[in-house]
């Protein structure tokens, strides 16, 4: 390390540390939509990864659609954002009605059945937007970076993601122990039988959970726009991911994904930092492996009887 | 788009009733070429002795790329390029008075489904040549099957090296071409002496800096400072950008590819990292990964390539011109599509040679054929089965094409370079 100064140092390790922050809140908003339909549904969702692309180009087609005014290509992001959100909502809602809604005695069915919804929507993907990926413009003001001293970078779009996720996380978090409709779901998922004889329509909470956690899929990848490119099978890239910090974190609880989420980004990111990215992915699995092993409930038991 | 091509393929099987129906109709034609044949075409019985689908008026080929699945992004250019070369081909009169019907297959991203289709094209379809595979995966996969069954393989992908096979005519740059001229660039003309390398973590990246490594630390007598590689489709490069930073390297070797190259460009750029402040260098960016990344986030970066879109000559001109029209205007052109439209050229030239179609003497004539009408200027066929070809350095610019800055002299093919393995 000879050759530099203290302050050289500490901007490296300023912008490492924000390096990891980022990872997270990448990881926590992929895996939100997730937490709430595996965590309080127990539906293992395979196409997860898919009801993100759909808003990744629920985000591209306002993106091209927008652009066509001038002036628009900077705020299109604002309009993208619900669009995205609303598109994987419907989808979500429709699916859960045709596929998933038959199958909730039968979690290895839904396995194999969103598995295959997973297929079918990226061949669908492929046919109306092409095998080739796209990609947005991505806003002036999201380009760039916010420079508090002379040699600290911090990229403007790891800023807006994280808010972005804080704004999400918070209306889940209100949404799932603050509302009437959470305190139905929490109900439905403690004792199904319960909930309804005191009058829940649990199959209605079943449509809005699973719906609910599709839209926030969609915002999850209409903000992945502005990082990578969308191409009709860049879910499954995500889907790892995505269980690895469900499970890893506990199912059904909130507070065990973001914990997850923040353990297992910090870990790869500097584990990446000394050792490059491909050691650091295997330790941090091999250490995901490990722990689980020993809480097999994961990081956050949660606490429902079953 | 894509079904729209897919539909165009279904040309080279017709059910049999039809095919019946339209031999019928154009028997008047036959009989017209059969006299034809007379004084001009050799026939059948000379030009095919080994049992291949060659008829007096026809010759069928394969092309097998990936239509589906993760490496439909990169092959459906490959795929355009050959059926404009062909259709071109049949437009000049065909070979040896033949005209070439093809039939694509599906990949399917999938390794062993692109050995079982090439089984399928040299067992049952009795192609005479196949125009395919873009991995070095897929064509590993095909290359015992092409052994076997003694097919002709022409491959468009620039790739590791360390391969000769005589069933495999290797149309893209193998490793030494592309990445010695690319880094005595960067040592001659940018004066650099540390380099950092990053990749994507399997074979060509990882083999690629290899030969990049031997050459920087032993050949040229600089110095490597750092040498990264990120999983397939990893898209948090915060971690690789600061290593990147502490170590200020004079030139960023890079061979990332696919999705991962957008989010690497842009969080490169996001850190301030520009083509103002930073050399980079990638042999992995072609026009058609710019086209995802945006020309706003390579702009200043370099390319090392032996084709760019924006190459000033006659033949690219006309073949752009060809290219846009067939494929529509907005079409970009990398590197490999143009290797790949070489194929069907280079495998016609080789038949005329040899006056025949039969693989054996085809694969025997293949060397020192020469193309003068190659986009990418003069090409030339090595006894080891590659091309000699020029390498150049482009500069990306804000519009997504490459201003080339240098130009190699023609570079001999070295698939298995001594000193480098």
């Amino acid at each position: 390390m000879d050759g530099f100064t203290t302050q050289e140092l500490m901007a490296i390790l300023a912008m490492q540390g924000f390096a990891g922050v980022s990872f997270f809140s990448v990881l926590l908003l992929m895996a939100l939509g997730l937490a709430i339909i595996y965590g309080q549904m127990r539906v293992i969702n395979m196409a997860h990864g898919e009801f993100m692309v759909m808003g990744a180009y629920a985000t591209y087609l306002c993106s091209i659609t927008l652009g066509q005014f001038p002036g628009m290509t900077d705020y299109y992001l604002f309009l993208a954002l619900p669009i995205a959100f609303a598109s994987a909502f419907a989808m979500g809602y429709l699916v859960e009605w045709v596929l998933i809604r038959h199958l909730y005695h039968r979690p290895l069915d839904t396995l194999l059945a969103t598995w295959g919804l997973a297929l079918i929507m990226q061949q669908g993907f492929r046919s109306i937007f092409g095998a080739r990926e796209v990609s947005v413009t991505v806003p002036g003001w999201l380009r760039g970076s916010y420079q508090p001293t002379m040699m600290i970078d911090i990229p403007l779009n790891g800023i807006a993601i994280l808010v972005l996720t804080l704004f999400v996380t918070l209306g889940v978090w209100w949404l799932l122990f603050r509302s009437r409709w959470g305190l139905r779901v929490r109900c439905t998922t403690a004792n199904r039988e319960m909930s309804g004889a005191i009058g829940i329509n649990t199959k209605r909470v079943d449509r809005m959970t699973f719906a609910l956690g599709c839209g926030i899929a969609g915002i999850a990848g209409a903000a992945f726009t502005t990082i990578s490119s969308t191409g009709p099978t860049s879910g499954s890239l995500y889907i790892v991911d995505t269980f690895l910090v469900v499970v890893f974190g506990g199912a059904g609880s909130l507070l065990g994904t973001i914990a997850s989420a923040f353990s297992i980004a910090q870990a790869q990111s500097v584990m990446e930092f000394f050792m490059g990215g491909s050691m650091a992915k295997v330790l941090t699995l091999l250490t995901v492996i490990a722990i689980l092993l020993m809480r097999p409930e994961g990081l956050v038991a949660s606490k429902v009887r079953r | 788009m894509l079904t729209q091509r897919t539909r165009t393929s279904r040309t080279g099987h017709l059910p049999l009733r039809r095919r019946l129906l339209a031999g019928l109709a154009a028997l008047p034609l036959a009989l017209a070429i059969s006299s034809t044949t007379a004084w001009g075409n050799p026939p059948t019985s000379e030009v095919n002795t080994t049992g291949l689908a060659v008829t007096d008026d026809t010759v069928q080929v394969g092309i097998l790329h990936s239509l589906t699945g993760t490496m439909a992004i990169s092959e459906t250019g490959s795929v355009e390029a050959e059926q404009l070369a062909i259709e071109q081909i049949n437009a000049q009169g065909g070979i040896l008075g033949r005209q070439i019907e093809y039939i694509i297959e599906d990949g399917a991203s999938d390794w062993p489904t692109f050995a079982d289709r090439t089984r399928k094209l040299l067992t049952q379809d009795n192609v005479a040549a196949i125009f395919g595979a873009w991995t070095s995966a897929s064509r590993k996969a095909m290359l015992p099957v092409l052994e076997r069954e003694n097919g002709l393989l022409y491959y468009p992908t620039f790739y590791e090296g360390l391969e000769q096979s005589p069933n495999v005519i290797y149309t893209g740059q193998e490793a030494t071409q592309q990445i010695l001229a690319s880094i005595d660039w960067a040592w001659n003309e940018q004066g650099a002496r540390t380099f950092y390398l990053i990749g994507s973590d399997y074979i060509w990246p990882r083999t690629s800096m290899k030969i990049a490594r031997i050459h920087i630390e032993e050949v040229l007598g600089g110095e490597v400072v750092g040498e990264d590689y990120a999983p397939l489709g990893h898209t948090s490069f915060g971690s690789n950008i600061n290593r990147i930073r502490l170590r200020r390297p004079d030139v960023i070797f890079a061979a990332v590819v696919g999705g991962s190259n957008v989010a690497w460009f842009r969080q490169l750029n996001a850190a301030g990292i520009n083509g103002d402040n930073q050399t980079l260098l990638t042999i992995s960016v072609t026009e058609d990964e710019v086209l995802g990344i945006g020309g706003e986030n390579v702009a200043g970066f370099y390319s090392a390539m032996k084709y760019f879109q924006s190459l000033d000559n006659e033949n690219n001109a006309a073949f752009v011109e060809a290219f846009q029209e067939r494929w529509g205007a907005d079409s970009v052109i990398g590197d490999v599509t143009q290797a790949a439209y070489l194929g069907p050229w280079l495998w016609k030239a080789a038949v005329e040679k040899a006056g025949t179609f039969d693989v054996d003497a085809v694969s025997a004539a293949m060397a020192d054929i020469e193309l003068t009408t190659a986009p990418e200027g003069y090409v030339k066929v090595h006894p080891n089965r590659h091309l000699w070809s020029k390498t150049r350095i482009g500069r990306w610019n804000e519009t997504g094409q490459a201003d080339v800055v240098w130009e190699s002299d023609l570079i001999e093919p070295n698939p298995f370079p001594e000193g480098y393995q």
